[in-house]
């Protein structure tokens, strides 16, 4: 029996938009269909992608694991995409081209795919089961395609056995725990738990870890090629402001008469 | 450019104890009105074991054909036979368009299966309709945690959706309605699969669960603590209702990440709504928005919840939910 070999385990990180931004700070530019950055909210790792992230570190906790953070964006925050490495992640691959588009899956897909094919013999991909802006839900399925890996959706716990996989994920009235060879592809949920806060080791290593940085021609990519989805409008959903607001003196008066009229509209 | 290759609407009908789940008479309402505005035919395929009840069900919701694959191996979901399923279904009947539901199957089954027969697919769509001109299907969904709507087309056939559940009307049932039950049993074969299912177990949810609650009591940042949450539970249990949390609380470990609503979290639509001490920001209340009724409870006039609620209190949850708990005891 050999000594279980370092693991490699690649996590897919997406700087979004915060999701949490107010309404009133969020703004569309209709022409081009596309949210305006504003400049006061800096921007986020997409939330379900910090779970991946925090799964990854789960299985190097336990086990000798190189963690790789690949971000693909056309303009990426230094701030922001560097946050993995002060949490505990081993380098970064940042793959920045402005012709890359946060609405072409399919692109992000095969670019992801390489730079992955480019890394390197690797054991175990993850990625956030949905990016938090354009919510599509299809790039670890695409990484997967585009690789000849499978590709488990929707896990709420992973772990790596010797060379296998181990996932444990919700079903509606339940939950099943799944096992396959590695390498494969993985997406998690927020059920994994939200990313831990820097170590203090990681932390303070963080400045020296390796950054490599590809454009989509260091990739030997021409990203100009169509997306098969056409964005035809993009508005702020319109809310017709019909709320009663329920009146009275007291806590206790507002509370009957919100009761009253629930009870009047058979609502309770 | 845009290839119009597909003819007609197939529609992946969930079941749930032999019937057709809730989302499936949604899909094929959507699917119905679809194919009307195509001009051509609806279509409907049933994956598990035992589904024949819900064939004839299928037709009664206005379905002309229905794929019935049928067979023990495919009582549980797994990606690969339900997706050898639906190419088989879908090299048959050579749709325009596949609607399926915006639940944990469809959304493991859309994208892999967009992916084998290199097209798109467009998640968790909240409203379809066809261009009258281009004949194409216009897809409406939440981005941007919910803060914008995106309508977009996709170029290459099928066009396939994943609806949102309760976004829209369930078909009619209509017992006189012809149908014709094709049963592609036969062509399938257990597949090969790389995943293996080492456990599958049922765990009774405690109290009612979130998705099914008709009554929905959801706490936000303002409740400052676990303690809160409390409160909510007591509130909730008086109303035979559930306890839900927008993503701060969970983050705060004051609720359990499988008590988070919105895009983020669960998608819900209980007949009553109850906001506690939430904001409002887009990501939650997409999550919510298509409930009955909605109130809102927030001491801060301004919140953003008061634009999508029914009925609000402006005051501190603090002297609100003891006042309702109280009253309804």
């Amino acid at each position: 029996m050999s000594e279980a070999a370092l693991k490699n385990i690649i996590v897919c990180m997406k700087q979004v938009l915060d999701p949490e931004i107010p309404l009133s700070l969020f703004r569309i530019d209709p022409e081009a269909r596309t949210a305006i950055p504003p400049k006061a909210t800096p921007p986020v790792l997409s939330p379900f992608d910090e779970s991946a992230l925090e799964a990854a570190l789960q299985i190097k906790d336990s086990q000798d694991a190189t963690v790789t953070v690949v971000s693909l964006g056309k303009k990426l925050v230094k701030a922001v995409v560097t946050a993995p490495l002060a949490a505990g992640a081993d380098q970064l691959v940042l793959l920045q081209d402005p012709a890359f588009d946060e609405f072409n899956t399919q692109l992000t897909a095969s670019a992801i795919a390489t730079a992955i094919g480019r890394l390197g013999p690797y054991d175990l991909i993850l990625c956030g089961l949905q990016a938090a802006d354009t919510n599509s839900g299809q790039v670890g399925t695409g990484i997967a395609g585009l690789l000849g890996v499978p590709c488990i959706t929707a896990a709420r716990k992973v772990g790596l056995e010797g060379d296998k996989v181990v996932v444990e994920r919700s079903l509606p009235d339940g939950h099943e725990v799944l096992e396959v060879p590695c390498p494969a592809v993985v997406t998690a949920t927020y059920e994994v738990g939200s990313l831990r806060e820097p170590g203090l080791e990681a932390f303070m290593s963080a400045g020296q870890k390796p950054i490599t940085t590809w454009s989509a021609a260091d990739l030997g990519m021409e990203p100009e090629g169509a997306n098969r989805f056409e964005i035809l409008t993009m508005e702020t959903p319109v809310h017709e402001g019909r709320c009663e607001i329920l009146e009275g003196a007291s806590a206790e008066e507002k509370a009957s008469q919100l009761l009253a009229r629930l009870r009047e509209t058979k609502v309770i | 450019m845009e290839e119009q290759t597909g003819n007609g609407v197939l529609v992946h009908c969930e079941i749930s104890d032999g019937r057709l789940a809730p989302v499936a008479t949604e899909a094929l309402g959507a699917g119905s009105r679809l194919a009307a505005g195509l001009g051509q035919g609806l279509s409907a395929v049933l994956i598990g074991s035992g589904v024949g009840e819900a064939a004839q069900e299928a037709i009664a919701r206005g379905a002309a054909k229905v794929y019935v694959a049928d067979a023990p191996f495919l009582q549980d979901y797994s990606t690969e036979a339900y997706l050898h399923v639906m190419q088989t279904v879908v090299g048959q009947s050579m749709p325009a368009v596949v609607l399926m539901g915006q639940t944990p199957v469809g959304r493991d089954l859309a994208p892999w299966l967009a992916l084998r027969l290199d097209t798109g697919a467009t998640m968790d769509c909240m409203a379809l309709a066809i261009d009258p001109d281009t004949k194409r299907l216009q897809m409406t969904r939440p981005v941007y945690g919910g803060n914008a709507q995106a309508v977009q087309v996709c170029r290459t056939d099928p066009q396939v959706a994943t609806i949102r559940l309760k976004s829209m009307a369930p078909a009619e049932s209509d017992e006189a309605r012809q149908g014709e039950v094709i049963d592609v049993t036969a062509a399938i074969q257990t597949p090969e699969s790389k995943v293996t299912t080492r456990e599958r177990k049922i765990e009774p949810a405690a109290g009612v669960k979130l998705e099914d609650a008709r009554v929905i009591v959801a706490g936000g940042r303002g409740m400052g603590s676990s303690a809160g949450f409390d409160q909510l539970g007591e509130l909730a249990a008086l109303l035979d209702g559930a306890v839900g949390a927008t993503r701060p609380p969970c983050d705060a470990k004051w609720a359990l990440d499988s008590q988070q609503i919105g895009i983020t979290g669960k998608i819900v639509s209980p007949d009553l709504y109850v906001a506690v001490a939430v904001s409002g920001a887009s990501q939650h209340v997409s999550g919510c928005s298509s409930s009955k009724v909605i109130v809102a409870i927030n001491k801060d006039p301004e919140a953003n919840i008061f634009r999508v609620a029914d009925y609000g209190i402006v005051d501190d949850w603090k002297a609100v939910v003891p006042a309702l708990i109280s009253s309804l005891s």
